[in-house]
């Protein structure tokens, strides 16, 4: 875990002994990490029944549901941190999503593919095709994305919803990326808060 | 390695002798009374490593291990023992006979000491929550002041769940499995039709027949109903799809054709064999006046819950499907307690909880060792 320069960047934004939702919190790996690095106390929400048995042999509390439904059942502020690492393009309304956040924890991290790399871009305008990559490698009919978005179209996003962005670190495979960060990132870690 | 109990035996604990009279929630008093209880594992010396099993409708004490002589363990045999999910190497494992039943503790069926003849339909209703009290007597008994775990499916999931509520500084963690908060109009209505089946039977004679005649086709046919309900239409085709019992073609007559039919019969028969009529009406009539938001909201009624749960449930299981415990976990993540949710794919219907021990294990199994 220790090796994940996307967990690393995570790790650093969370406050110790921070209470953190996780939605789509997959076999609990960042939660643990959290847990054994921040002493957070963790909630995590996840869909697949798998990754439920991965997470109860962390020791980790999880609820077997899905995000779009199981978020609204908490109260407001009840959380210091809600994480949607790498699922915010998989639910079904995003939007209500990210707003529930904001409204269940203090501060919301989301961390998004950045589906205009500069490969995917290559693979659009020479090839013709919906991009297959390293970071994104599904194809179009077995993915389980169901929105596609850049780093600015998130950062567009949140100034139309007057969310406030209080950190914005991209990341390719093992550095953080400052230069045309929409080409060269392949995840943008956002920190939000409402304003 | 997962092991074997060996050869256990059943235990008695009689209390509340008179005057000191448990009172029921019905505002009657019950005395004396005896839980019948098993016992699996050593208890530690601080007392911090023991775990209530709480039975479903038509279980008993004998959870786990073998009685002298029987070919079969006990019913959640798969899930208690050395090196299982319920670890007797670790854990100190209890589980009792609830009253009203029939195998070895005070129920209907047992001599009422004023007057020296079986209680019959004389013995008070009883509920989930006068179940509870007498087994937190026996936990003291035992002196044991906190709980690791209280864990049960179906109807002992509600005793789970009333164990939470009742004494929430008296256990650290429930394992809740397949069940609900309150019964449903369909769920008192099957067991209404299986206490119908009792009351209609000639030999039932209004609960008293003991010495006589028992009303064995009524139970027979209460056991079927409750069968199917238990069952999946998946595990049922599965199982017996159209298959016919030792015959080419149906009789086109009255006798029976099909093997579910055959089934059937032979659990009901055989239920006949181990269970009181009298104690399946006091029981089932428990189940149906649950109703954990009868008094209050549900999240009123969690409010001072302080134990760490986790909740099963399975996706074949329609007579307590999963979505009818959304208000509960919403009660409790709003109450901000600890709550591990899953949902067991399974085909094997409500029964589920008694057979798919290995998925429950991996969860069970580490939900305790988070909670030790």
């Amino acid at each position: 875990m220790a090796d994940r320069l996307d967990y690393q960047t995570i790790i650093h934004l969370v406050e110790t002994n921070a209470r953190v939702l996780d939605l789509g919190c997959g076999n609990g790996d960042l939660l643990a990490f959290l847990r054994d690095q921040k002493k957070t106390r963790g909630v995590g929400i996840e869909i697949d029944e798998q990754a439920i048995y991965q997470c109860v042999e962390k020791g980790l509390t999880v609820v077997h549901g899905d995000i779009d439904h199981e978020l609204s059942d908490y109260g407001d502020k009840r959380f210091d941190y809600v994480i949607l690492y790498e699922s915010l393009q998989q639910v079904l309304h995003p939007e209500r999503v990210i707003l529930e956040a904001l409204r269940v924890g203090k501060k919301v991290i989301v961390g998004i593919p950045n589906f205009c790399h500069i490969y995917g871009r290559y693979q659009v305008f020479f090839r013709g095709k919906v991009p297959v990559t390293k970071e994104l490698p599904d194809q179009w009919y077995d993915t389980p994305n169901l929105r596609f978005l850049s780093l600015k179209d998130f950062r567009i996003f949140c100034k139309k919803r007057n969310i406030k962005i209080e950190n914005a670190i991209a990341l390719s495979r093992n550095a953080r990326i400052s230069f045309f960060p929409n080409v060269f990132a392949h995840v943008g870690i956002f920190e939000l808060s409402k304003n | 390695m997962e092991g074997n109990l060996g050869i256990v035996e059943t235990k008695y604990f009689t209390f509340a002798e008179p005057p000191h009279e448990l009172e029921l929630r019905s505002g009657l008093k019950l005395g004396p009374i005896t839980l019948a209880y098993e016992t699996y594992g050593t208890l530690n010396h601080n007392c911090s490593n023991a775990i209530l099993i709480c039975h479903a409708l038509s279980g008993d004490a004998h959870a786990a291990g073998y009685h002298d002589g029987d070919k079969k363990p006990g019913w959640w045999d798969a899930m208690i023992g050395p090196g299982k999910a319920f670890d007797t190497n670790h854990y100190f494992i209890i589980c009792s006979n609830v009253i009203g039943g029939c195998k070895g503790s005070t129920g209907p069926s047992s001599i009422n000491p004023k007057t020296g003849k079986p209680y019959a339909l004389s013995f008070p209703v009883i509920t989930i929550k006068d179940m509870v009290c007498a087994q937190k007597r026996l936990i003291d008994h035992l002196g044991i002041k906190k709980l690791l775990s209280v864990a049960g499916g179906s109807i002992g999931g509600m005793q789970v769940l009333k164990w939470s509520i009742a004494y929430p500084q008296n256990i650290r963690s429930a394992i809740v499995i397949a069940t609900n908060t309150g019964h449903t109009a369909q769920q008192i209505a099957f067991h209404e039709v299986g206490r119908q089946a009792i009351m209609s039977d000639p030999h039932w004679n209004n609960g008293d027949y003991y010495g006589k005649p028992t009303p064995a086709t009524g139970i027979a046919l209460a056991r079927m109903v409750g069968h199917i309900t238990y069952m999946s239409s998946e595990s049922m085709d599965t199982k017996f799809g159209r298959k016919l019992i030792s015959k080419e073609r149906v009789g086109l007559d009255f006798s029976q054709d099909f093997q579910v039919e055959g089934y059937l019969k032979y659990r009901g028969d055989s239920f006949v064999q181990r269970f009181d009529a009298n104690s399946y009406l006091y029981i089932t009539k428990a189940a149906d006046y649950f109703n954990l938001a009868e008094e209050k909201s549900l999240v009123e009624s969690f409010k001072d819950a302080s134990a760490n749960f986790l909740v099963i449930t399975f996706t074949s299981d329609w007579l307590y499907p999963t979505h009818q415990l959304k208000d509960m976990i919403k009660a409790l993540k709003i109450n901000d307690v600890d709550i591990t949710s899953c949902e067991i794919k399974s085909s094997y219907g409500h029964d589920s909880f008694l057979i798919e021990c290995d998925e429950q294990s991996r969860l069970v199994r580490n939900f305790l060792k988070k909670n030790e």
